[in-house]
This record gives C-alpha cells, sequence and structure tokens, in this order.
C-alpha cells in the first residue's frame, strides 16, 4: 500500500503562508495515494510559476521545464513511455497565455494527460500583475487603468474543443479536489481541471471568501449530465454569481497513445534498437 | 580524359524535371557511374522556372558543374533562361509545340515531346517521360534499363501507368535514334548493371544515419529545406518503430523531442533557420536541464522568411551562440551525403555521452542535392548511450541525485520509471538533487560542472579533412556543404600552377584543438570560402586559432558555389 510518507519531499516549500498553492499539493498527494500508485511511476511536467514548484515538494519525477511549455513535454514523456502516469501542473498564465496554443493542440491529440492549472487570475511569481484569468477592470502595475481585455474562460475553451475531460476544483474544498484528480487521472484521454486558488498576496478581489460564497458541487445537481455538451457550455459559463466545481464535461475518444502503432505491445523506451534490422534498409536507394 | 557530362532539365514548376533528373540519376549510378542531382527550384508548386541539373562522372562528384553539355527545355522559359548558360555547339532539345517553333541548328534539336506524349501515352504531362528517353538516346545509352527502372517506379501506380510510360520512354529514344542520332558528341559508354552503389540526399543520408543510430522518436513542423527529412522519417515509421508527432510549432517540436529523450529514447527534431529561432528556449532548456537531442538546421538563406528554398551557410553564429547563458552544445555540418550519415551517429553518441544538446548544420545545396554513394558502412554504426544508471548499481534508490557532481561534468542519468529512484530535472538552476536552489555557492559549482562537458566535447571534435598538396601556395578553408566545389577548384587551381591545399570541417564547435593549426602549411596565403555575406567560420577560425586569414570569399546570392567560382573568385582575390 502506497501512504503519503512515500510521497515526502524534504525539499523545503517556498510559497507563502495560506496560499492555496499547500492545500492543492495535499490534494495532488492524496489522489496518488488513494491510486495507490508509488512515486516512481508518477512524472509530472511542470512549468514556470508558484504553482510549477509543485512536483519539488512531493517525492516524484519531475521535469521542471520553461513557461507555458508544459504540455509538448509531458506529449514526448507519455509516447516515449505511455506506462508512465503522467501529469502536467502549472498556473494560468503558464497554460493560458504563454502555452495557450500548445493547450489547444493538446486536447486535439487527446493524450493521456492530467493537466492541474492552479488559476489565481495574477501573476503571482512575479508579484501581482494581470493574467489571462484576471477581471476586467483588473487593476495592477501592468494594467493601471484596468484590464481593458475580458478574462480567457478557460473551461469554456476546452469544451468548445471537446476535450475528453473538462473539470474545475478549489483549493478550498481539498478533497473534493483529490476525489477530481484522482477521476482526471483514471480518465483515459486528456483530463483538464482548472482549480481556483486565491492569491493572498496580490488579488484583493477573488479571495477566499469571495470563492466560498459563489462554489458550488455540480453533482449536487441531478439533472445535470457532464456528458451532455449543450449543457457543459453553459454551465462553462456560469460566473458572477454561482461558480460551479466537479466534472462540468467528459466524452469518449480514443487517447493518442493508444492510436500510435509503434507502441501498441510495448512502451517506446523498452523497445531494444535492433542493429540487424537495418540490413535491408538501403535497397530502395539503390 | 575523364567522363564528366552534365544534364540540365528546365521547366515549370509541375513538368516533372525532378523524376526525369532521378530516374537518371539512378540509371548511370547503377551502371557504377558517380552522380550529382542540383535542384535549383522556386517556392511555388506550379509555374515559373526551375531546373534540376545532374552531372555524371566515372569517379566521386559533390558538386554540380558551369558547363553544361545537354539542356533538356521543356518550356519557353527554360529556353529564355537556361540556354544562356550553353556554348553554342552544346546542344539543347525542346518541345516543338511548347516553343511554337522549330530550328535547323544542329545544336538545337526540336523534339514534339507533347506530341509523342500524346500519342504514345494518351496525356501531354508524360512529355517528361519522352523526354528522357530522348536524353537517354543521345548519350548513346541503352533503353532497357530505363524501362526496367520503370516498372520499379510506376508499379504501384498500376500496369497501364507502367505501359504509358513505357512507351512515351520509346517514343523519346526512337525519335532521337531516327532524327538525331550522333548529335550529342559525348558518349557515356556502356557499363555492367550493378546494384551496389545508393543514390540518396543529403537529407535521406541524415534520416538514414539517425535510424541506424537508434532513432525512436521525431517531432517537428515543416520548413523549406528539411521537411524531406520529417516526410522520409514519417515513412519508415510504422516500419522501423519510429514515433513521428507533427507539432503545433517548433517550440513544442523540441519540447516534445527533450520530453522523449527524458523518458529514455533517442530523439531528434529538424528545421531550417527560422524554425530554430522558435526552438532556442528549448535549446537552453536541454543545457540547463541536461537532456540529450539532435537538432538538425537545414540552412536557407535568411534572415526571417528569406528565400525559402534557396541556400545560405549564414547559421553558423547563430546555432553555436544561441539562447542566453552559457552551456555546452556541439555543432557538426557535414559536406556531402555519406558524411552526413556518419554524422548523425556521431550527433546521438555525443548528445547521449555529453547529456547536452547537438546541432547538424545542413544546408538546402546538402540536403536537397542527390549524391551517388559507394556504400554506408553499418559496421561504423556504433551506439553509445553515455552514462545510464540500472538500478542495481545504485547505493540507494532513494539516494539517487540526477546532477551529482563529477569531475567530467557528466552525471549518471536514470530513465524516469524504470526503477525504483525518482529525478527531478529542472529549468532553474538546482542543486545535486535537481531542486531549485539560489544558493551563489552551488550556482558556480553547477556552472563549472556544465562547462567541464565542454572539454570533453573539443576532445571529440575531428580535425578537418585535409586534401594535402606538398608546398603548397595556397590553402582554401570551409565547411559543410561547399566540400565538392573545394576540391575541385583546388583540383583546377592545381593544374594551373597554383598548388592548393584544402581544409574541410565538418565537425565545428566547440572549435576543435588549437594544436591541428600548428600543421598549417608555411608560407601560404589562407582563403576561406562560405556561402554568406560576412565570413562567420574565418571569425572562428581566426577567433579560436589566432591565424589571420588572407582573404575570403563570399556568396551570398542564395545559390550554391560551383567550383568555377571559386577558381574565378581566387584569382581575383590574389
Amino acid at each position: 500500500m502506497v501512504t503519503l510518507d512515500d510521497y515526502y519531499s524534504d525539499d523545503p516549500v517556498a510559497w507563502c503562508p495560506g496560499c492555496g498553492n499547500h492545500s492543492i499539493l495535499k490534494a495532488l498527494k492524496q489522489a496518488l495515494v488513494d491510486l495507490d500508485r508509488p512515486p516512481h511511476e508518477i512524472l509530472i511536467v511542470s512549468g514556470i510559476g508558484q504553482a510549477s514548484k509543485t512536483p519539488h515538494y512531493l517525492r516524484c519525477n519531475t521535469f521542471n521545464g520553461l513557461h507555458g511549455r508544459t504540455l509538448p513535454v509531458a506529449t514526448g514523456i507519455k509516447l516515449a513511455n505511455h506506462e508512465l502516469t503522467v501529469l502536467a501542473e502549472g498556473g494560468d498564465a503558464d497554460g493560458y497565455t504563454e502555452g495557450g496554443n500548445h493547450f489547444i493542440h493538446a486536447i486535439r491529440r487527446n493524450m493521456d494527460i492530467t493537466y492541474l492549472v492552479h488559476n489565481n487570475q495574477v501573476h503571482g511569481l512575479t508579484k501581482g500583475q494581470t493574467s489571462p484569468t484576471s477581471d476586467l477592470g483588473y487593476v495592477s502595475k501592468t494594467t493601471p487603468m484596468g484590464s481593458l481585455s475580458p478574462p480567457l474562460n478557460p473551461l469554456l475553451l476546452a469544451v468548445s474543443c471537446d476535450c475528453t475531460f473538462v473539470a474545475r476544483g478549489f483549493s478550498g474544498e481539498p478533497e473534493h479536489l483529490a476525489g477530481l484528480i484522482s477521476e482526471g487521472i483514471q480518465h483515459r484521454g486528456f483530463s483538464f481541471i482548472d482549480i481556483l486558488q486565491p492569491c493572498v498576496s496580490f488579488n484583493k478581489t477573488n479571495t477566499f471568501q469571495w470563492y466560498k460564497q459563489r462554489i458550488y458541487d455540480i453533482k449536487d445537481d441531478p439533472s445535470y449530465d457532464p456528458r451532455d455538451r449543450m449543457l457543459a457550455f453553459e454551465r462553462a459559463q456560469e460566473w458572477d454569481e454561482k461558480i460551479p466545481i466537479g466534472v462540468i464535461y467528459r466524452t469518449d475518444r480514443p487517447a493518442l497513445d493508444e492510436k500510435q502503432p509503434v507502441i501498441r505491445d510495448m512502451a517506446l523506451v523498452k523497445q531494444k534498437i535492433d542493429q540487424a534490422s537495418f540490413e535491408g534498409i538501403f535497397e530502395s536507394f539503390r | 580524359m575523364a567522363l564528366d557530362v552534365t544534364i540540365r532539365i528546365g521547366g515549370r514548376a509541375g513538368q516533372g524535371m525532378q523524376s526525369i533528373g532521378l530516374i537518371l540519376g539512378k540509371i548511370f549510378t547503377r551502371q557504377g557511374y558517380y552522380v550529382f542531382i542540383h535542384q535549383d527550384v522556386e517556392a511555388r508548386i506550379r509555374g515559373g522556372h526551375s531546373f534540376v541539373q545532374i552531372r555524371i562522372k566515372d569517379e566521386p562528384v559533390y558538386v554540380h558543374s558551369d558547363k553544361v553539355d545537354l539542356l533538356i527545355a521543356l518550356d519557353k522559359g527554360s529556353m529564355d533562361q537556361d540556354q544562356p548558360d550553353l556554348a553554342p555547339d552544346d546542344i539543347m532539345i525542346f518541345d516543338v509545340q511548347e516553343m511554337g517553333f522549330t530550328s535547323d541548328n544542329p545544336a538545337r534539336l526540336p523534339v514534339p515531346m507533347e506530341q509523342l506524349a500524346m500519342e504514345a501515352g494518351k496525356n501531354k504531362i508524360m512529355a517528361n517521360s519522352v523526354a528522357t528517353g530522348a536524353a537517354l538516346a543521345l548519350l548513346g545509352v541503352d533503353l532497357q534499363p530505363l524501362l526496367d527502372r520503370l516498372d520499379e517506379e510506376f508499379s504501384a501506380k498500376g500496369p497501364e501507368i507502367v505501359e504509358k510510360n513505357r512507351n512515351c520512354v520509346s517514343s523519346g529514344y526512337r525519335y532521337i535514334q531516327r532524327h538525331f542520332k550522333g548529335y550529342f558528341p559525348k558518349k557515356i559508354p556502356p557499363a555492367p548493371f550493378k546494384k551496389e552503389k545508393l543514390l540518396l540526399t543529403g537529407s535521406q543520408a541524415m534520416v538514414l544515419g539517425a535510424v541506424c543510430s537508434g532513432l525512436k522518436f521525431y517531432s517537428g513542423y515543416p520548413m523549406s529545406p528539411s521537411t524531406p527529412i520529417m516526410e522520409f522519417v514519417a515513412s519508415l515509421g510504422a516500419e522501423r518503430g519510429i514515433i513521428v508527432e507533427p507539432a503545433e510549432d517548433e517550440i513544442a517540436a523540441i519540447n516534445m523531442v527533450l520530453g522523449a529523450s527524458f523518458a529514455g529514447v533517442r530523439a531528434m527534431t529538424a528545421t531550417s533557420g527560422g524554425g530554430f529561432c522558435l526552438m532556442v528556449e528549448g535549446l537552453g532548456l536541454a543545457g540547463m536541464t541536461e537532456t540529450p537531442a539532435v537538432i538538425v538546421v537545414a540552412q536557407r538563406a535568411g534572415p526571417s522568411t528569406g528565400l525559402p528554398t534557396r541556400t545560405e551557410q549564414a547559421d553558423l553564429d547563430f546555432v553555436i551562440h544561441a539562447s542566453h547563458g552559457e552551456f555546452p552544445r556541439a555543432v557538426l555540418a557535414p559536406g556531402h551525403a555519406e558524411q552526413a550519415f556518419y554524422t548523425m551517429a556521431k550527433a546521438f553518441n555525443l548528445a547521449d555521452r555529453f547529456q547536452s544538446p547537438v546541432i547538424v548544420l545542413g544546408d538546402q545545396h546538402l540536403n536537397d542535392s542527390y549524391f551517388t554513394v559507394d556504400h554506408l558502412d553499418l559496421g561504423r554504426m556504433t551506439i553509445d548511450r553515455g552514462s545510464i544508471i540500472p538500478e542495481e548499481e545504485m547505493a540507494s534508490p532513494l539516494e539517487y541525485k540526477r546532477y551529482a557532481w563529477d569531475e567530467s561534468g557528466i552525471s549518471p542519468r536514470i530513465l524516469p520509471g524504470q526503477g525504483k529512484a525518482v529525478l527531478y530535472a529542472d529549468s532553474d538552476e538546482h542543486n545535486e538533487a535537481g531542486h531549485i536552489t539560489e544558493s551563489a555557492m552551488v550556482r558556480k559549482a553547477m556552472v563549472v560542472k556544465r562547462l567541464r562537458k565542454v572539454e570533453g566535447l573539443r576532445r571529440e571534435m575531428d580535425p578537418p579533412e585535409v586534401c594535402a598538396e606538398p608546398d603548397a601556395d595556397l590553402l582554401l578553408l570551409g565547411w559543410g556543404s561547399t566540400y565538392g566545389a573545394l576540391g575541385e577548384a583546388a583540383n583546377i587551381l592545381t593544374r594551373s600552377g597554383l598548388k592548393t591545399e584544402v581544409w574541410h570541417f565538418c565537425d565545428l564547435f566547440p572549435f576543435p584543438d588549437a594544436d591541428l593549426l600548428a600543421q598549417l602549411p608555411e608560407k601560404t596565403q589562407i582563403i576561406s570560402v562560405e556561402n554568406n555575406s560576412t565570413g562567420q567560420f574565418a571569425r572562428l577560425f581566426s577567433g579560436q586559432g589566432g591565424i589571420p586569414i588572407d582573404h575570403q570569399i563570399f556568396k551570398f546570392d542564395g545559390r550554391p558555389f560551383s567550383p568555377r567560382d571559386i577558381v574565378t573568385r581566387v584569382y581575383r582575390a590574389l
């Protein structure tokens, strides 16, 4: 049995006290323990930002790469060794601006990767600039007149691209979040989980209380069917008064790593280089 | 007099010049001759003016010649633009219908190509097959090898297409025999049919080299002139167990390659300068995380979009200096197809052994040209994956440190998921365990550790290939695709009394050991030859070796050097 102790990392945590990241880390570890997956079978690719420090704080294989570039690295890893449980993790700026193009194409590929986005609607690590999910009119040092552009709605984008698993969690509900992460990992395909998270240092609008007053679990609505895409479009747009968390949308489509014929029988990394097989490769050039 | 025949096929894009060139190239390669096919094409699918030039010799050939012996003009544009390159008695065949006139000049031979194609193949598009047959007849070569070749070429398209093409080439062949037999002064003697030599492009050689080095993963985004690399890998993919994933952009391509490499397989990408611009942050990521990667940069004329289908050697400075920060990398620039094959093996071994990015620098001239290669030796393709420690050799899997200090700068890797140990790789500065650090001491140690690998890499760099000439008056210096032009230019110069030696560099960076410069012939004028406008290699050579260069020859019109270009410019410089 895998326990939380197996996921212990001695790397000192460098987040602000009270930051939502602490609960997200806890939820992530809990999900991995619940799934009984040992650390060496887990690989987390992260980007740059406060969220992207997460994999250092648990024991697992880690590739902490570049800002916005988590998903291509994760795609390469998963294709090379699909036996690994691969997660990608970063913040809203990392994933939705710098990594926006990769996000769309990761959805298209439907790799069996679970993508966690810590969405605090602000650039945390660089001290509070406006992010792609900051509210219209959000005032920061980069938008002193207030943000002139409306926020990106990542859930709506994911549903419109027919992402096979679209969910939203809240750092203030770590047990619920652990359940979502666990469900996402078990989903065969690209699982996208946007995680709402207050930034105690820089975002004075979307505070813990602000979220707490609006959050509701979509499962509490018995009429909601996450397989109904039109309903998903509606709920993905809910925001100002009520904010749904839970699985917003899911559908079935074969994952790219399932469709790739080269790795149907064996992980790529386990396929030996057979130099004898190269005889004959020159024939068509004679 | 040694055999040396050049045939140019000119026309509009879409008229099938390349297939004429390739079919003739295969036939002569199979007869034991050496062929070089040079492609001068515009960045368009239909129309414009392009030409393909095939040179046939009875000794190895690595470059085109300016001297065209036979021009096949498929359209008016070819007649206008290519004919000026002919001497009055060089032979041209042209299509009567296409030109709208005929000729009684014994060097300008009208052949009704489209009409014969309509009669023999029911389609005027097969005029190129008529032209192929006509060319063979003029060269005095037997028709049968061509007919056999057509069976192989078109069998996938069905017996009807094979038959029509056979009829068309036969028709062109007979037309020449009937009307213009003996008009072409040079003859290519019949040779026994052999299937020993290979005919392949620089790109194909690179891919074969990569595949025979154990390539397992490729990601890329199409960009001329690198695209044929991706297409060829993709064509081999399923059969050879290679995953090819088309990327949304070059940023994704390099990051996917790094992911696959990190997971433990040999991975590469290819692009041209513009795509490499997007890959640069990924190059630094490979350097910092110490992840092996092989990147082919097939140069074209830049900057920006530049001349998409044309050649240049102007990205050397760029690939050597690309990315912020200081970290090891290797840059290799093969000069011809055979060298390209073995260079890929070296690139993968260096990438794995030094856990660093390795750039193979090609260009349109190398990548798109066809070369006859005697033999590619799989016995020379050793695979060295570098230091990867298996679980059983670890003191304790829990204590594994990805960036453990080592005098060589190389820390043993593990492959994630292959044992109980886990690894942390980071683009931030990191400690031995791979965790983020801001410690001044650790930072300094890690920079030193990474840069230790530069000296290791430098020891692996081969000296230039020297084409020695005792008591040389002149030394020609070059790198990459100018290989063939340099060698032939030196021969011409030496024959005309100016004793010329050539130093051709394939391994460029880290610049090979300075000791080799002690071997420079004394009292020799040094002339560097580069397909760029500022002398990027000359700066590297002088800067690293401290040896001044007397003259520099540049060419930056998007076209490759011919031997004659260099000879003319040498005389002008001296």
